[in-house]
């Protein structure tokens, strides 16, 4: 089955870049991204920019409404995801709980439709 | 076949379709990896059961007959399906077993299965509420309208949270497995204490208005019976069914005659039933002899030194106050160190530990937890501090729901003020 972790961290509280912990946080992530490469369990995985880089748009009747910001304020943000492809939710959590954002943020883990 | 005897065998076959519920599904829930699917087709083949054991006689091994004719209300419904090229290897898997179990002996590949299920029930990505329901409905093979009695809600709502549990169980792939080595007693904690939960809720519920909720303390009974035989290496299941022995013990002296509560301090000690304090202790026993206690052992060795107390005064409270800070070293809260306060009020005297409750209420963790509330107000009341103890049962009367129990806090409060 694959699965997408959805990682959110607070932007406020985490490492900061150029910091130390910045770095560490890094090189934690290119350990498990190599590590879960290897193991072929790694469909796709992306940070993503700062939410102070989003825009939401909605279209209502023909008009679309572009507006700056993220779909919602929250406390913890959206800052990246992965895509694994796992035998079952244990092994998926048991990935995701190996994130480093996890062990300050949260993880989500959310199995991906499939239409047979 | 005459009436009487037709209604007769009715009767046995519904009794042996709830005993047998439970060991049927978990093998077809094994076999399809569907629950819903699980469930249809054994409901069909019960109404089989039905239909045919009165007629043609109970078969020689029920729990395989049923099974075989699950399993081909199985295949029918399979071959049906729209998407039939997806199913095909799930029906050679079925056309295989079903030429096995003809031989075969099916209760031991069963009781592997039934552990696995447990777990899936029990899985922590289910909602604690959802993880009672379904431990109910698919291992104690209650129908969905006893679930719902029991926890007092509507059949529809009992039945909705069912329905999406075994959505989500499918969706999200929740596996139909015993856990790793390195989740194994994190998952075993999350089955423990669903079956304890299930077990408060009957125990809490002691009064006469109710009397299926009490139920709920037979079937965690028997839920730990089985999770016993299927781990019996795991101290901390014989932990719980000990503990839960030792609690039952005391239900008929704990029910007053309008259906009051009775404090352990007033219970008449020869209601107690000495066979169930038996069988606790010499489980419980058992269990500390391997050498690993933890958390349910602990508290059915206190519930066991108050079983074998010949009167409250007797109770050896400065050992079950060095018990209940064992279980705070494991299990650091506030409402173990309420525990602990309490015992050590009848080992030392109420003045004593007034101290330790003011910290409590300071901390402000229990502000709403009714039984901090009682307990603060019975140790204000022993330790003569009257103004004190009124406002400490006001606040544990605001809390309570049962109505029982909030007459004879009103009793205590009214003591109070005179």
């Amino acid at each position: 089955m694959k699965y997408m972790c959805i990682i959110y961290g607070d932007e406020a509280k985490q490492p900061q870049p150029g910091t130390p912990e910045m770095g560490q946080l890094m090189e934690d992530y290119m350990a498990f991204t190599k590590d879960i490469q290897e193991k072929g369990v790694m469909i796709a995985g992306d940070p993503l920019q700062p939410v102070a880089t989003a825009t939401t748009v909605r279209v209502r009747g023909s008009k679309t409404e572009t507006t700056d910001g993220p779909f919602a304020e929250t406390k913890e943000q959206l800052g990246g995801y992965y895509i694994l492809e796992c035998k079952d939710l244990d092994e998926a959590l048991a990935y995701a709980a190996r994130i480093p954002t996890a062990a300050f943020g949260s993880v989500e883990v959310r199995p991906i439709m499939v239409f047979d | 076949m005459t009436l009487a005897s037709l209604e007769q065998t009715q009767i046995a076959v519904r009794d042996m379709v709830r005993e047998e519920w439970g060991h049927v599904l978990a093998s077809l829930v094994g076999q399809l990896r569907d629950f819903a699917l699980a469930e249809d087709v054994l409901q069909d083949a019960l109404v089989a059961a039905l239909e045919h054991w009165p007629r043609d006689g109970v078969p020689t091994r029920p729990r395989a007959w049923l099974l075989q004719t699950a399993r081909r209300k199985a295949i029918d419904k399979l071959r049906r399906a729209a998407n039939f090229r997806s199913k095909r290897a799930e029906l050679t898997i079925l056309h295989e077993l079903d030429r096995q179990t003809r031989q075969d002996n099916v209760d031991d590949t069963i009781a592997d299965e039934r552990l696995r299920l447990i777990f899936t029930c029990c899985h922590p990505a289910l909602a604690e509420a959802t993880r009672v329901a379904l431990t109910l409905r698919t291992l104690g093979g209650l129908t969905t309208e006893e679930i719902a009695r029991a926890f007092l809600l509507p059949e529809p709502t009992m039945a909705q949270r069912l329905t999406r549990a075994k959505r989500k169980i499918k969706a999200a792939g929740i596996p139909y497995t015993v856990p790793e080595p390195d989740q194994w007693a994190a998952r075993l904690g999350s089955v423990l204490s669903v079956i304890y939960l299930i077990f408060n809720e009957g125990y809490s519920a002691f009064s006469g208005d109710a009397p299926t909720r009490a139920d709920l303390c037979q079937e965690a009974i028997r839920l730990g019976r089985i999770l016993t035989r299927l781990v019996p290496t795991e101290p901390e299941a014989a932990g719980l069914l000990a503990l839960m022995l030792l609690h039952d013990s005391r239900r008929e002296a704990r029910n007053g005659p309008k259906g009051d509560l009775i404090t352990l301090e007033q219970q008449e000690r020869s209601r107690w039933n000495r066979d169930l304090i038996d069988a606790g202790t010499r489980l419980l026993d058992d269990a500390l002899a391997q050498g690993d206690p933890g958390p349910y052992q602990i508290q059915a060795a206190i519930s066991a030194l108050h079983a074998q107390a010949q009167s409250f005064a007797a109770t050896d409270w400065s050992e079950i106050t060095l018990l209940y800070n064992e279980l705070y070293a494991l299990q650091p809260s506030p409402v173990v160190s309420l525990n602990a306060a309490v015992a050590l009020s009848y080992a030392q005297g109420a003045e004593a530990v007034l101290p330790m409750l003011s910290t409590l209420e300071r901390q402000g963790a229990l502000d709403s937890y009714q039984p901090f509330h009682a307990a603060h107000a019975d140790i204000l009341r022993r330790a003569d501090r009257k103004p004190a103890a009124a406002n400490a049962y006001r606040r544990a009367i605001a809390l309570t729901t049962n109505m029982a129990e909030k007459r004879f806090l009103e009793g205590r409060l009214n003591s109070m003020l005179h």
